[in-house]
C-alpha cells in the first residue's frame, strides 16, 4: 500500500511535470536520512483583522499623519510614556511596544514599512487568504506559503511544522506534514487503552482527509510525548503576558528548545478591526494599545526566554492590510492597503526601520486614502526563505513571482 | 463565491505551469442515485443535528418526502416535551435586556434546542443564518443586545423571505452595534456640527456597508466597487441605536444622515430621502442576481458538499429569483435534487464541532443537566459560540474542522462522553453493545467502515465484558466515521 507520504512526493513530482522536477526536489529525495535536530526556525505571527501599521510604527517625522488623524496620532516622540518612542528621528515605536525597544537597540528587530499585496482587495477574508497562499489575486491555490516553504526530506519530523491553536491555518496547509498543538500538556490519547484502537482507525482509514491528518497525529504525539512530562520553566526570567499570543509564543519556545525537528511555525493574534475607540483619551488607552501591550510582550518574553537559540531562530508578523491613513468618524479607522511587518531574530539585521517611505500627502496615497505599497509583502517572506530557511527556490513557495527584491534585513 | 467553474477559468489564465490550481473537480458522483436506506440516514444527518436513536424508523415509516416537507414546515411540528423542561431550567428573566450575559450562559438555549427540539432544520437554519449574520456577543453592548438579536431578527425568518431576514438585521441594534453603523454620521450633516466631545462621532464609518455586500448578500466578487461601499455607508448614516449601553431600539437620527444623492450599484438614489436611503439599498442588494447566486452556493456548502455542482447552485438561484427569496422554496429545490441525494453528497462534510458535540449527545441519548462542559468542548474543538470575532462567522468547509489538535480532541471527547466523564450529561452505559457491530451501527445508524471495524473488533476481544460497551461507543464516537455526517 502507498503511503501518503510516497503518495505525496509522487504527486509533487506528477505536478512538476516528468523531466522538469525541479533540481531541489530530486536533491531533497535522495537527501540525508537523519533531520538535523538544531535547525534554523522561522516563526509567522498573523495579526488577523488588519492591524493599524501607522500607529505601530509611527511616522512621525511626517506633518501630514498629524493632520489625518486628529484624534489618532500618537504624538511626537517627547520621553514620555504618552508618546511615540523614536527610532530613527522619522520613525516611532508605540507605546504600548515599549518592551522591544531593546530588542530593536540590540539589531535584532527591524520594521518594514508601507509593505503589502498589489492586489486591491479590502476584504479581510480574501486579503488573509491571499498572504497565506502567498499567491495575492489568486483564489485557486489550496496550499499555503509556509508549507511550501520546507523542503522535501526523506525522513521529516512530525512536528517540523506546527501551527499553536485549534486550527490548521491555510499558510500551513499543503503537501509537507503539519500539524496544530493547542496545548503541549494535553497532546495525546488521554484513555491510554484506546489510543492504539484510534491510531489503527485513522491510519487505516480510506477518508484521504482524515487519514493524513490522523496520521500526522499520531506521529507528533510520540515525537513530543517526551517533552510533554517535563514542567516546562521559562529562562533567563522571561515573563510571558496572560492572553493567547503570550501562551502560544511559550509552546513555540519550548518545540525549539525541545530540538525535535521544529522548521516553522505559526501562530494568530485577531481583533485588529479596530473601526472604532481605536485611541482613547491618551494614546496608552484604547484597544490598539491593550492589543500592543500583548503582542510587544510576548514578542520580548519569546526572545528573552530563547536566550542564544535566538541565533537560529526568526520572527516574522504580518497583517492582511493597513487602515485608512485618516481617520474615520468614530476614532478608528477603515480598511485600508500597505502595512507594517516586523521582523526579529538572531539572522535579522536590525535596528533600522527598512523599505521605501511613500508619504501621507494626497497625490501620495493609494487611492486618495490609503499608504501606499512600496515593498510586496512576498519580497520579505521570500527574503526569510532563501536566506534564513535556505531554501533557494522562492518562485516555488512564491508562484508567478520570479524575482523577489530582496531589502537585505536578513543576514546572508 | 468559490465555484469551481469560476475556480477553473481563473486558473486557465495563469501563465506557466508551476501553479496549483484546484484539480479539475469531477462532478459524475452527483449523477450516482444514493440507495433507499442511505437517503434516509443522509437526509437525518444533514436536516437535523444528527439522528437519535429511534429516527431513522420514525422517517421510514412517515415516508422520506413527507418528513422533509415537515421540517420545511415547523409550525407543523408537535414540539419535544423534553425541550420545554430543559428550557424552563434557564430562569426567567436571565436573558433580559439590559443585563449583560455571558456566552456561556447564553448558548444553554441553542444547545437545548440543538439536542432536543424536534424542529431539527428550524434550529440548523437558526444556526446557519446566525452564523451568516455573525455578531460576537463579546463585543461591548451586544453582550445585551444579542438574545433579542437572535430571538426577533434571526429567528422568525430563518425559512422566510430572505429580504425580511435582511431588513431584519439590519435594523438590529445588535448588528448596528457590532459592526458600528450606529456611529456612522454624514461627514456634513447637522449632528457633527453640534455634537460636542472628543468621544462624539464625526463622519462616516464603513464597516457595515462593506460587510453587507461582501457578507451578507453579493459575496466578495459580486460586483462592487470601493466607490460602492462608500456611497452604501452614506445611505445607511443615521442608522443608529436609542441609548446604546441601556440596550434601546432602532432609531433614526436625521441630523446624522447624509442628504446628498447617492449612486449604489448603478442605481440613483435622489436627495433627501432619509431612511429610506438604506430601505432601497437593501431591495437592491436582496434582489441582486449576485445575492441568489452567493446565498445559494453558502447553503450548498453547508448541506451538500464543498465543491456544489453548478447545476444545482443554477437550480437554487432561479428558485430564489422566481420566488423574491423565499428561503424555504430554495431548500425545497435542494432537498429535491438530484445531487442532495446522491453519492457525491453521501458523507462528504465533516462535522463541525457544534455539530459532532451535539450529534454524539443526540445519537447517545444522553441526559443533558448543564450544557456548560458542551459548551467549553465546541470552543476548545475551534468553534466558541456566540464569540466569533470576525464578522465571516465559521467555516462550513471540510479543511477548516480537520487537523490534529482538533481530531484528537473529537476522539478525547467521544471516551469522555460514553465513560459519563462529561460533567452534566449522563449516558446510560448499559445501552451500548459489547457486539462490535451493533455498537456502531448504535452509533453512526449505517455500518460502519471495514477499518474502523477492524480496530474496534480488535478493542472489543482485549476489553473485560463489563467495559466494552462504552469503550465500543467512546471509539465509535472518535471515529473517522463519526467525523462525517
Amino acid at each position: 500500500m502507498l503511503t501518503r507520504r510516497v503518495f505525496l512526493k509522487k504527486s509533487a513530482l506528477a505536478m512538476f511535470g516528468i523531466g522538469t522536477a525541479p533540481a531541489w526536489l530530486a536533491r531533497a529525495l535522495s537527501a540525508s536520512e537523519a533531520p538535523a535536530s538544531r535547525k534554523k526556525v522561522l516563526v509567522a505571527i498573523f495579526q488577523r483583522g488588519a492591524m493599524d501599521g501607522l500607529n505601530v510604527v509611527i511616522p512621525h517625522g511626517e506633518a501630514a499623519y498629524y493632520a489625518l488623524r486628529p484624534n489618532l496620532a500618537i504624538p511626537r516622540p517627547d520621553g514620555t510614556a504618552n508618546s511615540a518612542i523614536d527610532l530613527d528621528g522619522f520613525f516611532g515605536l508605540h507605546p504600548a511596544l515599549a518592551p522591544l525597544k531593546p530588542i530593536y537597540d540590540a539589531g535584532r528587530l527591524a520594521a518594514i514599512h508601507a509593505t503589502g499585496s498589489p492586489d486591491p482587495t479590502r476584504s479581510h477574508f480574501d486579503a488573509q487568504d491571499y498572504m497565506e497562499s502567498g499567491t495575492p489575486g489568486l483564489k485557486t491555490t489550496s496550499d499555503g506559503w509556509l508549507n511550501r516553504a520546507l523542503l522535501p526530506e526523506k525522513i521529516a519530523s512530525a512536528v517540523r511544522a506546527v501551527s499553536v491553536g485549534t486550527e490548521l491555518p491555510r499558510a500551513l496547509r499543503g503537501l509537507n506534514e503539519a500539524v496544530a498543538i493547542d496545548n503541549l500538556n494535553n497532546f495525546q490519547v488521554r484513555e491510554a487503552e484506546a489510543a492504539p484502537s484510534f491510531e489503527k482507525m485513522y491510519s487505516a482509514t480510506r477518508d484521504r482527509v482524515l487519514n493524513g491528518a490522523g496520521r500526522d497525529t499520531f506521529q507528533a504525539i510520540k515525537t513530543i510525548e517526551a517533552i510533554r512530562k517535563q514542567p516546562y520553566l521559562p529562562a533567563n526570567g522571561a515573563q510571558y503576558p496572560n492572553g493567547k499570543l503570550g501562551q502560544e509564543m511559550m509552546q513555540i519556545a519550548r518545540l525549539i528548545k525541545a530540538d525535535v525537528g521544529l522548521e516553522v511555525a505559526f501562530t494568530d493574534l485577531g481583533g485588529w478591526d479596530h473601526h472604532v475607540n481605536e485611541v482613547g483619551a491618551h494614546p496608552t488607552e484604547g484597544r490598539l494599545a491593550t492589543l500592543l501591550a500583548q503582542f510587544g510582550q510576548a514578542l520580548a518574553a519569546f526572545y528573552t526566554d530563547l536566550g542564544d537559540r535566538m541565533e537560529q531562530v526568526a520572527v516574522i508578523t504580518m497583517s492582511e492590510f493597513g487602515r485608512t491613513a485618516r481617520e474615520n468618524g468614530s476614532r478608528g479607522t477603515d480598511h485600508g492597503h500597505a502595512n507594517v511587518m516586523l521582523a526579529m531574530g538572531g539572522p535579522i539585521q536590525g535596528g533600522r526601520v527598512y523599505g521605501e517611505w511613500p508619504g501621507l500627502e494626497r497625490e501620495q496615497l493609494y487611492e486618495e486614502r490609503d499608504l501606499n505599497v512600496t515593498t510586496d509583502f512576498r519580497d520579505v517572506l521570500s527574503e526569510l526563505v532563501v536566506r534564513h530557511l535556505g531554501n533557494p527556490h522562492s518562485a516555488v513557495v512564491f508562484p508567478g513571482y520570479e524575482s523577489p527584491k530582496f531589502r537585505g534585513f536578513v543576514t546572508a | 463565491m468559490r465555484s469551481a467553474l469560476a475556480l477553473l477559468c481563473v486558473a486557465a489564465l495563469v501563465p506557466g505551469g508551476t501553479l496549483k490550481t484546484k484539480p479539475h473537480v469531477d462532478y459524475r458522483a452527483f449523477e450516482k442515485k444514493l440507495t433507499k436506506d442511505r437517503q434516509i440516514v443522509h437526509a437525518l444527518n444533514r436536516l437535523t443535528f444528527g439522528p437519535r436513536p429511534g429516527d431513522v424508523e420514525a422517517v421510514k415509516k412517515l415516508g422520506l418526502k413527507r418528513w422533509i416537507d415537515w421540517q420545511l414546515h415547523p409550525d407543523r411540528i408537535a414540539e419535544n416535551p423534553d425541550l420545554d423542561r430543559h428550557l424552563r431550567t434557564i430562569p426567567a428573566g436571565a436573558f433580559a435586556p439590559e443585563r449583560r450575559i455571558p456566552p456561556a450562559q447564553y448558548a444553554q438555549e441553542k444547545l437545548y434546542r440543538a439536542i432536543y427540539s424536534n424542529r431539527q432544520l428550524q434550529e440548523v437554519m437558526v444556526d446557519f443564518w446566525y452564523n451568516h449574520f455573525n455578531v460576537d456577543m463579546t463585543k461591548g453592548a451586544d453582550s445585551m443586545l444579542v438574545p433579542a438579536y437572535e430571538r426577533d431578527a434571526i429567528r422568525p425568518h430563518v425559512l422566510g423571505k430572505f429580504g425580511e431576514l435582511l431588513g431584519a438585521t439590519a435594523s438590529s441594534p445588535a448588528m448596528l452595534f457590532y459592526l458600528d453603523n450606529w456611529q456612522s454620521v454624514a461627514p456634513n450633516s447637522l449632528a457633527q456640527r453640534f455634537l460636542k466631545g472628543k468621544q462624539a462621532p464625526r463622519g462616516l464609518n464603513e464597516n457595515y456597508a462593506r460587510e453587507l455586500m461582501e457578507l451578507h448578500t453579493l459575496g466578495v466578487d459580486g460586483g462592487y466597487t470601493q466607490k460602492d461601499v462608500t456611497e452604501v455607508a452614506r445611505c445607511f448614516t443615521g442608522w443608529t441605536i436609542d441609548r446604546p449601553n441601556q440596550s434601546g431600539p432602532f432609531l433614526f437620527r436625521p441630523a446624522m444622515h447624509d442628504n446628498g444623492e447617492k449612486t449604489v450599484l448603478g442605481v440613483t438614489i435622489p436627495p433627501n430621502g432619509g431612511r429610506e436611503d438604506g430601505e432601497k439599498v437593501l431591495d437592491i442588494l436582496a434582489r441582486h442576481p449576485s445575492t441568489a447566486r452567493f446565498i445559494s452556493t453558502k447553503l450548498a456548502i453547508r448541506f451538500v458538499a464543498d465543491d456544489p455542482p453548478p447545476a444545482l447552485i443554477e437550480g437554487m438561484a432561479k428558485t430564489f429569483e422566481e420566488t423574491d427569496g423565499d428561503i424555504r422554496a430554495v431548500l425545497a429545490t435542494m432537498f429535491g435534487s438530484k445531487e442532495f441525494f446522491s453519492e457525491g453528497a453521501y458523507r462528504a462534510k465533516v462535522k463541525t464541532p457544534l455539530e459532532m458535540v451535539v450529534g454524539a449527545v443526540r445519537a447517545t441519548a444522553a441526559e443533558v443537566s448543564a450544557t456548560n462542559a458542551l459548551f467549553n468542548q465546541i470552543a476548545s474543538l475551534g468553534e466558541p459560540l456566540y464569540r466569533k470575532i470576525e464578522p465571516t462567522g465559521y467555516s462550513s468547509m471540510n479543511a477548516e474542522w480537520v487537523n490534529s489538535a482538533a481530531l484528537l480532541g473529537r476522539m478525547n471527547f467521544g471516551m469522555q462522553l460514553a465513560q459519563n466523564r462529561v460533567p452534566g450529561v449522563r449516558v446510560e452505559a448499559s445501552r451500548f453493545s459489547a457486539d462490535p457491530v451493533k455498537a456502531a451501527r448504535q452509533i453512526l445508524f449505517t455500518d460502519p467502515a471495514p477499518e474502523t471495524l477492524r480496530a474496534i473488533s480488535d478493542a472489543a476481544k482485549q476489553s473485560g465484558p463489563q467495559r466494552a460497551g462504552a469503550m465500543l461507543a467512546g471509539l465509535v464516537l472518535g471515529s473517522p466515521d463519526f467525523q462525517r455526517r
